[in-house]
């Protein structure tokens, strides 16, 4: 009953719970935190515009992104992987997303940023409606926690 | 001579119950391990509930020996979720973040394209020859949570084979020989 290898047991059980516990907490204490971000892009310049030779639009331009995402940094947060995706609708797809810049932010210090760069993915349309086409720029970001429960939102980027 | 044909009948009759009752015990261990394995599949609806990372392709968001708790739901893909998928020819499956997604109007389908963060290019050169997209039956299931470091047993037993060995054979010598 109270042998070595019982209370070995015990010990070993008890400091798994507490573990298991804490982490658990440690999740649900994000639950708390309500980020009020801020994000704007501005799309500089179109650099070119080009049909592949499969007849698909792509397109190069160059980007502004400012964000202040500095709410979303709880203790538990490992860092934030943050994305600029363009969506639009075309009368195949009804719905295109399209990541053209991304970036992991490893602490609240590196926040706060702006960005000037031209797009990192190449802009490539399923077929060929890219010329004059309307499309909504949106800022996502993905909160990675130490342990527990990932977090992800987005917003509308535009002026 | 009766005296001691009882001692002797006394003594096996323990001995099978003492063996039973271990039998039993081991049984329930297995059993019970195994029905929370079928009910985290039930409830996530992922056929595996959780997995391990085994590449650094997704540092410094997840490590090797991190594992990641699955969730296959209904809900479309979007951009900027953690899938696990598995390539045509590839036995391992992959955990990368979805990068392109293109929906179909008519048919609600989806052609998916992922990458690794830590990786410097898109995941096409690790798609079978000549695939460029993923479809919705690729998918395994999207990342939902994470716990850090616990998945290295696994790495360890599978990569340590010895230590598995060691590990059920001491566990089951425990289970044996314990005696409440």
């Amino acid at each position: 009953m109270h042998s070595f290898g019982y209370r070995a047991n015990a010990l070993l059980t008890f400091a798994i719970t507490i573990l298991a516990l804490m982490c658990a907490m440690a999740s649900l204490s994000d639950n708390l935190n309500s980020p009020t971000p801020s994000a704007e892009v501005l799309v500089l310049n179109i650099n070119w515009f080009q049909k592949q030779p499969n007849g698909n639009d792509e397109v190069s331009m160059t980007l502004n992104i400012s964000a202040d995402l500095q709410s979303l940094f709880t203790w538990n947060t490992k860092q934030v992987f943050v994305f600029l995706a363009a969506e639009y609708e075309t009368p195949k797809n009804s719905l295109n997303q399209i990541s053209l810049w991304d970036g992991i932010i490893p602490s609240k210090e590196h926040s706060k940023f702006w960005i000037h760069t031209s797009n990192k993915y190449r802009f490539i349309d399923q077929g060929s409606n890219l010329r004059s086409k309307e499309f909504n720029l949106t800022l996502h970001w993905h909160v990675m926690p130490k342990t527990g429960k990932m977090f992800a939102d987005k917003m509308d980027a535009d002026p | 001579m009766g005296w001691i044909g009882e001692t002797v009948d006394s003594i096996k009759s323990i001995q099978i119950r003492q063996v039973l009752t271990q039998g039993v015990s081991l049984g329930m261990i297995v059993t019970s391990a195994l029905i929370i394995w079928k009910a985290l599949m039930c409830i996530t609806g992922s056929e595996s509930p959780v997995v391990v990372v085994l590449s650094g392709s997704m540092e410094p968001g997840f490590k090797r020996g991190d594992i990641l708790f699955l969730h296959m739901s209904k809900d479309p893909i979007r951009a900027g979720e953690i899938v696990v998928f598995n390539v045509d020819g590839r036995e391992i499956p992959i955990v990368h973040r979805v990068i392109k997604v293109h929906e179909r109007e008519d048919t609600g389908e989806v052609d998916v394209l992922t990458k690794g963060d830590n990786n410097y290019g898109d995941d096409r050169l690790l798609y079978a020859q000549g695939q460029l997209w993923l479809q919705r039956h690729h998918i395994m299931g999207r990342a939902v949570g994470f716990l850090p470091y616990v998945g290295w047993v696994t790495i360890i037993m599978t990569e340590k084979p010895i230590i598995k060995y060691i590990l059920i054979g001491a566990l089951g010598l425990l289970v044996i020989t314990s005696k409440e």
